[in-house]
């Protein structure tokens, strides 16, 4: 039989088959949804919850991806979290004021020379696999950063004034230093087990992830990580200050912070944080869903603007091209003094930062500064406009124009990557433009290089500042300067000043708490009035959180502070699970028959529509005959 | 490379056969004899020129990426209490205070014996990371390479068989607005209408990632297929247009050929001239197409890999670009460049065997 159909024509019988392949892929949509083994239109809390009944997990969403679970060369904070919950530190940071605390060192005092310090380590730590961990453990740990070059890549900064480290008994720590140093009680390097430890060979290359559990003596036991996907924790119930109340916790990636967001209101995570926060959008989105609680607590970043002062190497040699009319303190105030903060925070931070002014951000009281009334730089553009004329840059049309006849005009440096920066930019081309100022937004991805080679008049600084604020200080010193031209080095924008570097030593040097909070304001003051950098804003750190998996969880600080990136463990260690106790995971069977009644129906409607499709087939080329 | 040879094919139009036409009787042993040499020749110049390509990749992935101006030590400390001498042992165990002659040369001299280099972020060879990324990358861009190729086809067959129907109209119009969305925005919009849920549509499918770590055995499986499902439909969604596009302009260029109308003519069904005649004709360009995209499987899709959460190399890519971790962007760049030549040296390999014109 032989039939002719026009090449062109719709065919009814290709309509049959094209309903019968939606028919197919309509169901096959509907028998996958039962997979998760979620019925259909159900939320699934449940989905962070651990497979094993009973047990309770609680799932973070993270976005940054681990580099090393070796805590001698983790740089990345993921990591560094990771190592602070696997291994003990001598002290820890109380959650209410950061004052440091025992951690695996029940106390520590210094010898009347200041050069010798005693620490008591405690006799009821024990490593996961049943060993003692004593004094021996970490005094080995700080020989070995203080001996192999590879084993001091992440923590080799705490043991640059240590002169040896001895354990003369397991509950004594005797570290001798060459100078003194007041942040003995804030050494953030974790303490590994020697008996495991001394027998790896290159430091370089091992990183820690061939044998699970890994053997700790933190407040969780490591069991479990998949490059990029997760890392699984579960707690440690012999851990001396008390078990975790969570059985497991899971830092689970995810590497766009939107499907993050997601995955909280979908209930897949329990807890999800920004980098460093989530955005105002991201925030207001969440504010009010049923359990979920938007967390801000005070951040622990300070936004700041800094200038040029005059790039220099270490012998004083200059390099770079800043613009001269910074080197005028009257010129970098008359900027500082045409930045409408309040409009910043309000439009800019959307009502989530904080007024800035000291270096050291207000979550740290001990520390904290303002400046006087007489001191303070506030918005004032008139004022601005009169430094600028008493400087020599007079209003000349709508430019300043100095007295070489140039006009003034400035570049700032800012990370393309940072939408805040951007936003910034503008105002501040506006405010100063109208002060006759020219401004050139330069963003880019990395601002190190030009930043390094002193080629930039201003740039959006900001630094994330530890309970001790020893570093963030340090970089401001004249030792911190590169020893060659455009070489980084630890120097934050190049300041050299012998008033500040004293001060810097003396407080190092200062034991006594008070008295070295007091030093640490003078050198917020000299920061301050020296105008090289202008502290903008504190972003607040904005997190949340899903209340019907977490009852309650500690802040740091406690009476209203962050969760994520807490300095100690305090957040997942004293987590507890809502309706703990009333087996909250009775899914994870139901999850497996889901997922195989799914998979089935997917598989037999295939096959069924793939039998209707070859049927058909086989009658076309019957006809044909 | 044949990525721009889309030869149209010998007619075959035998009236007695139904299926392509046959070799032929059996041709003299001389010829036969010349045209293995010829095309053994066209394979070696082939090959040879591939080596060529790989060999200048590989200088060339050593300063494409030199050029980002960065300080990848800086970046990698940033924020963490560093010294002056932590800072100068990790440039120096980098390689980054040797000059850049001596890097180079090291570079290309490692990389010919297989090795690509140390991670700086990750302390660990580059060839380790990239086997492990490599299956994740493989299995989610190859199952969609061939769900996009098959859709693409059999919708390009369709839509030009039916030119100027109302779902020629249709398919090409939505082909190409999916061809035209970025897909992270189609990912995105995904999760939150199939993960998350919208109104009456239950989240049913993972907000990303490769497993949810609970299960083992075949459950893992099922799980692992349940993941794919979004960024699957995603890539898939946005690919198959390309496909569909070449497929329906090659088969477009056939119909009106005589040797259809010989086919219909001899009282063929217009199914069998379809599927017998013009649709092996119109193949060969899509042939092409099909390799070059065989190609892109392996460099992932950055992209889409980044919203799922996929930890494969396009991930890795990602990262290894925001410090930028040198040894690592380098490798990756020259695994995805070697793809996408050794595919297309294969597609020249295998395209005489299907159009016996080309490589004479």
């Amino acid at each position: 039989m032989v039939e002719r159909v026009p090449p062109h024509a719709a065919q009814p019988r290709s309509r049959l088959r094209v309903l019968l392949a939606s028919g197919a892929a309509a169901l096959g949509l509907a028998a996958a949804s039962v997979v998760p083994g979620v019925p259909l239109g159900a939320a699934s809390p449940q989905q962070a919850q651990a497979a094993d009944s009973g047990r309770t997990t609680l799932t973070v969403a993270v976005a940054q991806s681990v580099d090393s679970l070796s805590p001698f060369l983790a740089q990345k904070l993921m990591s560094t979290s990771l190592t602070r919950l696997m291994y003990d530190f001598l002290t820890n940071y109380d959650a209410k004021d950061n004052h440091a605390i025992p951690g695996l060192a029940t106390k520590w005092e210094p010898s009347a020379d200041k050069l010798t310090w005693t620490y008591t380590i405690r006799s009821n730590s024990k490593w996961s696999d049943g060993q003692q961990a004593t004094a021996e453990d970490a005094a080995w740990t700080f020989n070995k950063i203080m001996t192999d070059e590879a084993a001091g890549q992440a923590n080799g900064s705490f043991v640059t004034n240590f002169k040896k480290v001895t354990a003369p008994s397991p509950t004594k720590l005797v570290i001798e230093l060459k100078e003194p140093q007041a942040t003995m009680a804030a050494l953030d390097v974790p303490i590994v087990p020697k008996h495991l430890w001394d027998k790896v060979g290159d430091f370089s290359k091992f990183n820690n992830d061939t044998k699970f559990p890994i053997v700790g003596n933190g407040p969780f036991i490591l069991t479990d990580y998949k490059v990029d996907q997760y890392v699984k924790l579960k707690a440690n119930k012999d851990f001396w200050r008390g078990s975790p109340k969570f059985d497991e916790v899971v830092f689970k990636t995810y590497k766009d912070q939107d499907a993050a967001v997601a995955a909280l209101r979908k209930g897949e995570v329990s807890f999800v944080a920004g980098s460093p926060a989530l955005t105002p959008a991201q925030a207001n989105s969440l504010k009010g869903e049923k359990n979920i609680k938007v967390n801000e607590g005070p951040g622990r970043r300070f936004f700041a603007l800094a200038t040029n002062p005059g790039a220099q190497t270490k012998d004083g040699k200059k390099f770079g091209n800043g613009n001269k009319a910074l080197l005028d303190l009257k010129v970098r105030q008359a900027l500082f003094l045409s930045i409408d903060r309040d409009t910043l925070i309000d439009k800019v931070f959307q009502g989530h930062a904080v007024n800035g002014a000291g270096y050291i951000p207000p979550r740290f009281p001990a520390y904290k500064w303002e400046p006087s009334a007489d001191q303070k730089l506030g918005y004032d553009p008139a004022k601005a406009a009169k430094l600028l004329d008493q400087a020599g840059y007079k209003l000349k049309g709508d430019q300043r124009v100095g007295k070489d006849g140039k006009p003034l005009d400035l570049r700032i440096l800012c990370h393309a990557t940072d939408p805040n920066d951007k936003a910034i930019g503008k105002y501040l081309k506006e405010w100063w433009g109208k002060l006759g100022i020219g401004l050139k937004v330069d963003c880019l991805d990395d601002v190190s290089v030009p930043w390094y080679a002193g080629e930039y008049d201003l740039a959006f600084d900001g630094w994330s500042v530890n309970p001790d604020p020893d570093f963030v200080l340090g970089i401001h010193t004249c030792a911190a300067l590169p020893v060659k031209a455009k070489e980084s080095a630890t120097t934050d924008d190049f300041i050299c000043d012998k008033t500040y570097d004293e001060l810097y030593k003396k407080q190092l040097a200062e034991y006594d708490p008070a008295k070295r909070a007091d030093i640490v304001k003078q050198m917020q003051s000299w920061l301050y009035d020296s105008g090289y950098m202008n502290v903008i804003a504190y972003p607040n750190a904005v997190e949340a959180y899903r209340t019907d998996q977490i009852k309650s969880i500690t802040t740091m600080p406690e009476a209203a502070g962050n969760i994520y990136g807490q300095d100690g463990y305090w957040s997942w260690w004293s987590a507890v699970p809502a309706g703990s106790g009333d087996g909250t995971d009775s899914d994870s069977g139901s999850s497996s028959t889901g997922v195989v009644i799914g998979i089935v129906v997917v598989v037999v409607v295939l096959a069924g529509g793939g039998f209707l499709l070859m049927r058909r087939r086989r009658t076309t080329a019957d006809d044909r005959e | 490379m044949t990525a721009d040879s889309t030869p149209a094919l010998v007619k075959q139009a035998d009236a007695d056969t139904e299926g392509p036409a046959p070799a032929g009787p059996a041709a003299a042993r001389g010829p036969r004899a010349r045209n293995t040499k010829a095309y053994l020749r066209y394979v070696a110049a082939k090959i040879l020129g591939a080596a060529v390509s790989l060999f200048a990749v590989l200088v060339t992935s050593f300063f494409l990426f030199r050029l980002i101006p960065s300080d990848p030590v800086k970046q990698m400390t940033g924020g963490r209490p560093i010294s002056a001498e932590q800072l100068q042992s990790l440039r120096h165990q980098f390689g980054l205070d040797q000059p850049m002659w001596r890097q180079f040369t090291s570079y290309v001299g490692d990389a010919l014996t297989g090795d690509l280099g140390t991670s700086y972020q990750f302390h660990a060879p580059v060839m380790d990371k990239i086997v492990e990324a490599l299956p994740a990358t493989l299995l989610l861009t190859g199952t969609a390479y061939v769900l996009y190729s098959a859709l693409g086809i059999w919708l390009g067959t369709r839509t030009a068989w039916r030119n100027g129907s109302t779902s020629d109209r249709f398919n090409t119009a939505l082909a190409l607005t999916l061809y035209s969305v970025p897909s992270f925005w189609l990912g995105l919009l995904l999760i939150i209408v199939f993960s998350v849920g919208i109104g009456p549509i239950p989240g049913m499918f993972p907000t990303g990632g490769l497993e949810s770590g609970n299960e083992t055995g075949f459950a893992y499986v099922l799980d692992v297929a349940h993941h794919m499902v979004l960024p699957v439909i995603t890539l898939v969604a946005v690919g198959y247009a390309q496909t569909l596009l070449v497929m329906r302009s090659s088969l477009l260029d056939e119909m009106g050929s005589d040797y259809l109308t010989t086919a219909r003519a001899k009282g063929l069904r217009d199914d069998a001239v379809r599927r017998k005649h013009a649709v092996p004709n119109a193949m060969l360009p899509t042939f092409t197409l099909m390799f070059v995209n065989l190609g892109h499987v392996v460099a992932g899709q950055i992209l889409v890999e980044t919203v799922f959460s996929w930890p494969g190399l396009g991930g890795l890519f990602y990262q290894g670009l925001s410090v930028p971790d040198l040894p690592l962007v380098q490798g990756l760049f020259f695994v995805f460049a070697t793809a996408v030549i050794l595919a297309n040296t294969l597609a020249d390999v295998l395209y005489p065997l299907l159009d016996p014109r080309v490589g004479r």
